[in-house]
């Protein structure tokens, strides 16, 4: 795979002096905390830390590099390896898109499991990104008909078809749209993301996504130790907290280093594409332009940057 | 007497008549709120300490009985206004002088959709996110964002406007219509809105084909006509029986005739609802056969109150709309109690459920509340009640029992 450009970090901006009003609140609420809780020890501080945290667009570059510190910090000790939590922003003219062969797959749910190792999903309570539905032939896509728990000894089963079903970074949102305190919003490179420190856990972007594709939290996320992704991302895929909610990024932390998702690598039959959607030279637009392709719930008005396609 | 010791002499004394000078009948009534609270902390402690997978919510059904106790009770809460219109804008002497506990019943009710929301939300801790100005607010576009402010807005006016009420029956004082008039008139569009902008939240979702329709809102306010007034008068007859509380018969009966409109003007956008659905008979109608029967063969655990919340509402509506029952207070009273439930199981159950049933993705989870999720709502109701039984007991002393206050004019 080509190299993608890389972007310069922007230069750290000197601390402002004083505080801004909603500083000044946030400290006051702070102090409140500091307050209830009896001693200002370890335990507290963190907790405290966590209590007043920022919103990812409200930090500064100097409150970014400390907030990663801390977070590999202590990622690194409660999973007993190093941890490496970066905050890599968009490149300009990047969009990215996906393309997924529907007459290929077979729904064997390689890039189910996957998924979940490379981006930490909880194997208990079990999470995944990606949902595969199993559906008639002879019906077409028709989700009223689809079955998502299919257990066969083999796949594919005789008759059936296969659609795995991820977040389709909407160009129009509507989960970015409900969310009441921005806790998720699309990126420049297209990819809808998520502040696991800012997310209040109402759900409501789970109830205003047309794809399922948004999964919450229900209890504490379990991830034996061993087996966590130590390459993570802000926006991605660091290790999640219970209440909040989480979704497919396109694997944001390899998509953004010039690596495919890891769907996309683990597919043995070859259904998944993935590229800038902006370079005319990409498979991605190859596929757009020469194959028929199948947007799902096109009359959302979504406009998903996620395309399946018939490639046979 | 200075400002402050009149609030100070208000709040004590509005304290001992809260708590003091009760029937037994009262103190256990507040002893069973009390158990239901104090239980419902135990449950709420444990699903604090492991997350809201103690409740029966998954990512197919992610918001279930808390959020749809907590849209029954927003409209509760706007149906206070069913009693200030015919009180203040049509200065109808008999419904004034019981307006003021329509109001209360709204202060109760938006304490009640707050504690749900917050018992929902799987961050609690993060409650600050949506404070204005502090957190961030995602407005305009976020519905959510403006349900809170509105919900927020509306608790304040009425709070206002009945303690200041309250404050002056207290001290034999003339209120300051100048103060209450506009705080008043403020109120109707307020209560209009909170409904609104709850029904606006589902309503703009078209990933949820149930709830993406026009008249979703109009038929929350209809709805909320019914329940928040029936709740109401049946209050009023137990606090005529059991204290000095005066309310004449033609303003029960008044209130029941705006309530035999509203519920007709319900059963027509529901039926209007129905007809759309079944006629057109796209893929959205697996939502109205989850709710009315089930899918794939299997029956739905939800149709059974479905049924019954329908045929409650067209008894009562005729109970209602025929004059003879209206007033006569053993059907009246039943047609009270037949609304109420069936709009707490329209919006409780048959409202969110089969928005959810199946999911996006046409997956069927059937959705039942757990132990844990039941047991908070019934504490969530009990600070409700508590809070509501108190103010009422105290606006009763002071307006109905003591003498000073006879003759004064507390009421607009």
């Amino acid at each position: 795979m080509r190299e993608l450009p890389t972007l310069p970090m922007p230069a750290p901006e000197p601390p402002a002096e004083g505080y801004t009003r909603r500083e000044a609140l946030v400290m006051g609420l702070f102090a409140l905390a500091a307050a209830a809780t009896t001693s200002g020890c370890a335990a507290d501080k963190l907790a405290l830390d966590d209590f007043v945290a920022k919103h990812f667009k409200d930090l500064s570059p100097a409150e970014l590099q400390e907030r990663l510190a801390q977070m590999e910090k202590r990622y690194s000790e409660s999973y007993g390896k190093p941890v490496k939590v970066s905050a890599t922003p968009a490149q300009e003219g990047v969009l990215f898109g996906y393309a997924l062969d529907l007459s290929r797959c077979i729904g064997c749910r390689k890039c189910v499991y996957g998924c979940v190792e490379e981006n930490n999903q909880s194997r208990d309570p079990q999470t995944h990104w990606i949902t595969v539905l199993e559906m008639d032939k002879e019906d077409g896509v028709n989700l009223q008909n689809a079955n998502a728990f299919y257990d066969h000894e083999t796949v594919p089963a005789p008759g059936k078809f296969y659609m795995p079903v991820a977040c389709q970074q909407c160009e129009n949102p509507p989960c970015v749209k409900v969310c009441p305190v921005e806790a998720t919003w699309r990126e420049p490179d297209g990819i809808v993301v998520i502040d696991y420190d800012w997310c209040i856990g109402c759900r409501n972007c789970i109830a205003g996504c047309p794809y399922g594709a948004r999964r919450f939290n229900w209890g504490t996320p379990g991830i034996p130790k061993d087996e966590l992704n130590p390459v993570t991302e802000y926006l991605g895929n660091r290790p999640r907290q219970r209440g909040v909610v989480e979704k497919c990024t396109f694997c944001i932390q390899r998509v953004r280093q010039g690596l495919y998702p890891k769907c996309v690598e683990v597919c043995p039959v070859g259904a998944r594409k993935f590229g800038n959607l902006l370079d005319p030279e990409s498979e991605i637009r190859y596929i757009i332009e020469n194959k028929r392709v199948y947007i799902l719930k096109e009359e959302l008005n979504t406009q998903p940057k996620f395309f399946y396609y018939y490639g046979l | 007497m200075t400002l402050i010791s009149k609030v100070g002499s208000f709040v004590t004394g509005t304290a001992r008549m809260a708590f003091l000078g009760g029937n037994r009948y009262y103190y256990l009534w507040l002893a069973v709120l009390g158990l239901c609270i104090v239980q419902a902390g135990f449950a709420f402690a444990h699903q604090f300490q492991y997350g809201l997978i103690s409740t029966s919510m998954r990512d197919s059904v992610s918001w279930g009985f808390y959020i749809g106790n907590f849209t029954f009770l927003v409209g509760v809460a706007a149906a206070a206004v069913l009693l200030v219109v015919p009180a203040y804008v049509y200065d109808w002497k008999p419904i004034k002088e019981v307006a003021l506990f329509g109001e209360l019943l709204a202060v109760a009710s938006i304490v009640m959709c707050l504690l749900f929301v917050l018992v929902d939300m799987g961050r609690p801790d993060r409650f600050w996110h949506i404070i204005p100005f502090i957190g961030r607010m995602n407005l305009p576009s976020a519905i959510m964002a403006w349900d809170a402010i509105v919900l927020n807005i509306y608790l304040g006016v009425n709070l206002l406007v009945a303690s200041y009420l309250v404050y002056c029956g207290y001290h034999g004082i003339h209120y300051n219509k100048k103060f209450v008039w506009p705080l008043v008139i403020f109120s109707i569009p307020m209560a209009i809105s909170i409904h609104t902008v709850t029904a606006f939240l589902y309503n703009g979702m078209a990933s949820r084909p149930y709830w993406n329709s026009a008249i979703l809102a109009p038929r929350f306010i209809a709805s909320a006509f019914c329940s928040g007034p029936a709740l109401l008068l049946i209050l009023f007859q137990i606090l005529r029986k059991v204290s000095a509380f005066e309310i004449k018969d033609e303003a029960i009966h008044k209130v029941a005739e705006l309530m035999a409109y509203a519920m007709g003007f319900n059963l027509f956008l529901f039926g209007a609802e129905v007809f759309k659905e079944y006629y057109s008979n796209t893929h959205h109608l697996v939502h109205y056969q989850y709710l009315f029967a089930g899918l794939h063969g299997k029956a739905s655990p939800i149709a059974l109150y479905a049924w019954m919340s329908l045929a409650f509402a067209v008894i009562s509506f005729f109970l209602f709309l025929i004059p003879r029952t209206r007033r006569n207070f053993v059907t009246m009273n039943i047609g009270c109690v037949l609304i109420y439930a069936s709009v707490y199981i329209e919006k409780g159950i048959a409202l969110i459920i089969p928005g959810f049933t199946p999911d996006q993705l046409g997956q069927v989870y059937e959705y039942v509340p757990s132990a844990t999720e039941l047991r908070v709502a019934a504490g969530v109701f009990g600070i409700g009640f508590l809070l509501f039984t108190l103010m009422v007991k105290v606006s009763v002393s002071i307006l109905f029992e003591r003498p000073q206050a006879e003759g004064q004019a507390v009421h607009v």
